[in-house]
């Protein structure tokens, strides 16, 4: 077998390949070679072939069966051999693979090889590509390497540590003595690699921070030696002494400043040297003060620091180097929560990025932007941002529309701007308007009542203009529907009014319908849009016609809208007004999402409760008050607060004797709460806003007939409160027979201690003669243990002149009414 | 840290590819493929800096080559700028005016420098003369593994 042929001439040979094919011929070729070589267990070229293969890798072709060939190679004794067998198993090794394992004993021996090179060829290797189970059998070399004096080693140690830090953190333990006097060290390749490890142990672990914060000073020190000594060759960049080594020291500075008052304290004078007395000439020195703002930004500055801190990013926006424009705008986004006033004072140079050409540029300078936006520039601002919306690439104009809506619902100056800028944005960015603005937008229009002509007025010229922007066209479609007959009446205070007849607004609107550019959901706007106009309209033939033509679209929405607005003319014409009356003001929601939605509406439901429910219950503020004061409480306080008489009352008298008598006979007497809990009054006040407060006769629970004498009658029926089943709700009636009216008609009630009970405002204070009719009284009973519902009546009322008061005991309850 | 640092041709051909985190092999393909179709795509005058996927990646153009690192979140990029220039730096050294071709015919010696400059992502050696003095050892060794008969020869023990 002729010698494998060397990897330069392989590599020559594949070049001249003029073809993808040719290519892949040569290369499946020298494969077969390599592979019957590795069959011949062949020493002396191993590393020849491996080497080949790793080249064929890298064009892109399989190159798996070399792996146990690499480590073979590894194996040997030639550094040649374990040179390119290491670096083939960095690149065709994945730890995935279990034959990666067969690696960790060669590292082993080679960490601990007599020649450095050898050691160092081991510590890449297991610090580049090592998996955890390598990393944990080999940890204890690697700490062993850390503490040797020869820096070659020590500083491949320290990242090797490093990289077994972050695949086992939990052996981050035990590198901690070797970290003992890592920072003594005059060599720069130590210290680098050594602050390297300080910082992953401080970021991964907060007692590792508290340990390292006493190597502040230390750390300042060296960073202070870079900046004042002289010349130094070896490490120079451009004038400035080990660069990289600053940077790192300004990181790990930065970790360790951060919330600790004493450390930042300590750093703040390194700092502000470095910040004034680099130079920024070169990339070199900006990226060292860019490193150096991000740390003041971060740690406990006093507020000088940070002033010049922010000033530094302001100059790097004037820098004609655009990557450090990008440097100054993304550092600024970080810091405008934080020091807002002090990023505002750039504001007109953010605007200007703008414009830049680079679309990274542009990004940062949009976000950065709607950031500084406050109500004093609002106007100037919006008219730079809406600029660039109509001139930005399409990825930004979604990102850019939802930032001008948000900006200008919180600092629009007036509602004419507002929906000025809206209009703007619909017409320039409309289609790519995120879709729930939509809905936000009707809203915001439907509550600008003032605005409201002009609105439909702009939108329908938009329209008149294009009909290809989705959002507009939704918009200004359910404007049209609502507001077309401001439109046709020709009144406008804003600007000119024009003049449009009923039938262009419908041509409009059908055009709409007919357009292949329309898509279904706004075909529904336009559809109900016109459905609308028929109530504010005169052509209301003309709206039919158009409306039973869709009852048989192919579009199921549309035939089911179209099949109900027919309904709607024939069978329930009558209806039809007040179905499609102009819209209220709508609540304001949450703009984050329905959970959100929901617990607001749960507050604004007890708050408008709260606000509906003292009208009601105060109207007989008399009339409750008084029986339950004679209980000694308020609405919602149990009826009996005090210890009532054991004894039973003498019949007749007293309402307080009355409930002695009901507390004592028949059942068990409950001790009585002797603190309400207050939030009873939602109980009672749960089941008001999801009724009627008139009730309907429940199903089930008959009505009976509480009271009959003199001619007045009284008569219950009963309702189940839904939310809450505790409570019945029970509607009185009273009617009277009589040839005379019964004025100033009052009706008590008081229930056992185990019951609530809540009166509503009766409906009148005239009882009719001649049962001409009722009045109605709403009584809610809570009766949380189910007793036995018992009630005792008292009426007065004035009939022909005298007052005229009765007690009656209300025994006969159905059981369905309290069980 | 540096996840992973790609050098390719204007004509979309990987020269190198030092990958600091375990990637499975599909996956490396996948993102080269797209990097450099982003990377390529991307105008003269347009800044160094990119964002692409949760990464930040950083590329300079040397000539016919690309150089592209991707690095985290919290590193700096104008220093990476910087890393990537030594590493240029150490490569033209090394080769004595480097162009394409050295890398080509030469790319185990490439990888050889850069895992003598980083490791796992960060710089070991701040120093470029600390560098290519390994290096020169390193190869030295080699040379030495290669003619040993020559050793003893000078010895006068063959």
């Amino acid at each position: 077998m002729p010698a494998p042929i060397r990897l330069r001439e392989l590599i020559r040979t594949i070049r001249t390949a003029r073809t993808q094919a040719e290519e892949r011929e040569m290369i499946q070729k020298e494969c077969a070679a390599i592979r019957s070589s590795f069959r011949e267990e062949d020493n002396t070229y191993r590393c020849r072939n491996v080497a080949k293969l790793l080249y064929m890798h890298m064009l892109g072709y399989p190159a798996h069966f070399g792996q146990l060939e690499c480590l073979k190679l590894i194996a040997s004794q030639k550094f040649t051999d374990k040179r390119i067998g290491y670096l083939g198993a960095m690149l065709l090794l994945d730890e995935r693979q279990d034959v990666h394992l067969l690696m960790t004993n060669c590292i082993k021996n080679d960490l601990n090889h007599s020649t450095q090179y050898v050691q160092g060829l081991a510590l890449c290797t297991l610090g580049c590509m090592g998996s955890s189970e390598m990393c944990r059998d080999l940890a204890g070399e690697v700490e062993k390497l850390l503490k040797t004096s020869n820096s070659y080693l020590r500083k491949k140690a320290a990242l090797c540590a490093v990289h077994v830090i972050r695949k086992v953190p939990e052996l981050m333990e035990m590198f901690l003595p070797a970290t003992k006097n890592l920072l003594s060290e005059k060599n720069h390749g130590v210290l680098h690699t050594s602050v390297v490890l300080l910082t992953e142990m401080c970021e991964r672990s907060p007692d590792m921070l508290t340990h390292f914060r006493k190597l502040v000073p230390q750390l300042v020190r060296i960073l202070k030696n870079l900046i004042m000594s002289g010349y130094s060759p070896e490490h120079d960049v451009s004038g400035i002494s080990d660069p990289f080594l600053q940077v790192r020291i300004l990181r790990l500075l930065r970790i360790l400043g951060k919330s600790d008052d004493d450390s930042s304290e300590a750093m703040n004078d390194i700092l502000a040297q470095v910040a004034t007395n680099t130079e920024t000439s070169k990339n070199v020195g900006n990226a060292i003060l860019y490193e150096t703002v991000l740390t003041i930004m971060d740690i406990k500055s006093e507020s000088g620091l940070r002033v010049l801190a922010i000033n530094i990013l302001g100059r790097f926006l004037l820098n004609n180097d655009k990557n450090i424009r990008y440097v100054a705008l993304t550092s600024l986004l970080k810091t405008v929560q934080t020091d807002h006033n002090a990023v505002q004072r750039h504001r007109s140079t953010i605007v200007d990025c703008l414009k830049d050409l680079d679309v990274s540029i542009k990004r940062r300078a949009m976000e950065l932007s709607f950031a500084l936006v406050n109500g004093n520039n609002i106007r100037g601002m919006m008219k730079e941002l809406l600029y660039f919306l109509d001139s930005c690439d399409p990825e930004f104009k979604a990102d850019c529309a939802s930032g001008v809506f948000l900006a200008a619902e919180k600092y629009a100056p007036s509602k004419r701007w507002h929906i000025d800028t809206i209009m703007r944005v619909l017409t320039t960015a409309g289609s790519y308007v995120r879709d729930d603005s939509v809905p936000n937008l009707i809203q915001l229009i439907t509550n600008s009542v003032e605005m409201h002509a002009y609105t439909v007025q702009r939108l329908y010229k938009a329209l008149l203009d294009d009909i290809s922007q989705q959002p507009l066209v939704q918009v200004a479609s359910w404007c049209i529907g609502e507001y077309g007959d401001l439109l046709v009446s020709g009144q406008c205070e804003e600007e000119e009014p024009i003049q449009v007849t009923e039938d262009e607004v419908l041509d409009v609107l059908e055009g709409l319908l007919v357009s292949n550019l329309s898509t279904p959901v706004t075909r529904g706007y336009a559809l109900t849009a016109i459905m609308k106009l028929s109530t504010r309209f005169s052509s209301v033939n003309r709206i039919k016609k158009v409306v039973s033509i869709y009852g048989s679209s192919i579009d199921v929405e549309l035939q089911q809208r179209a099949v109900e607005y027919n309904a709607l003319f024939k069978k329930y014409d009558h209806m039809r007004p007040a179905l499609l009356e102009r819209m209220p003001i709508m609540e304001k929601t949450a703009t984050n999402g329905p959970t959100e939605i929901v617990q607001t509406n749960g507050e604004t439901e007890s708050s408008a409760l709260d606000s509906k429910h003292p009208p009601s219950i105060t109207q007989p503020p008399n009339q409750a008050n008084d029986l339950l004061d004679l209980l000694g409480g308020n609405d919602v306080v149990p009826v009996i607060q005090t210890t009532l008489p054991t004894k039973p009352a003498s019949a007749g008298g007293e309402l307080l004797d009355l409930l002695g008598d009901l507390s004592l006979s028949g059942g068990p007497t409950p001790a009585p709460a002797p603190s309400v809990p207050i939030s009873q009054p939602p109980f009672l006040l749960d089941g008001l806003s999801s009724q009627p407060l008139f009730n309907d006769t429940a199903a089930g629970i008959p009505p009976m007939t509480a009271y009959n004498k003199n001619g007045l009658k009284i008569e219950f029926t009963f309702e189940r409160s839904n939310p809450n089943p505790n409570i019945s709700v029970i509607t009185i009636h009273a009617s009277n027979s009589t040839e005379a009216d019964m004025t100033d008609f009052v009706f008590q009630a008081a229930v056992p201690k185990t019951f609530q009970l809540q009166l509503l405002s009766p409906s009148s204070n005239i009882v009719p003669a001649l049962n001409q009719g009722n009045v109605t009284q709403v009584i809610r009973v809570l009766n949380p243990q189910k007793q036995q519902l018992r009630m005792r009546i008292k009426l007065t009322y004035t009939y022909k002149g005298a007052p005229v008061q009765d007690l009656a005991e209300v025994n006969n309850f159905p059981p369905q009414s309290w069980q | 840290m540096m996840r992973f640092m790609l050098l390719f041709s204007r004509q979309g051909k990987l020269r190198l590819q030092k990958w600091y985190t375990a990637t499975a092999e599909r996956d490396k393909k996948k993102m080269v493929r797209e990097l450099m179709q982003v990377v390529l795509a991307r105008k003269p005058k347009m800044c160094s800096f990119l964002e692409w996927r949760d990464l930040k990646i950083v590329y300079k153009r040397y000539a016919s080559l690309y150089f592209c690192c991707a690095v985290e979140e919290q590193d700096n990029e104008l220093i990476t700028l910087e890393v990537i220039h030594r590493f240029v730096e150490l490569l033209d050294k090394y080769f004595g005016s480097v162009c394409e071709l050295d890398i080509i015919f030469n790319f185990e010696k490439a990888y050889f420098i850069l895992d003598e400059f980083l490791m796992g992502g960060e710089i070991q050696d701040t120093s470029k003369k600390g560098v290519l003095k390994a290096i020169e050892q390193a190869d030295l060794l080699q040379e030495e593994d290669e003619s040993p008969r020559s050793v003893l020869e000078e010895m006068g023990l063959a």
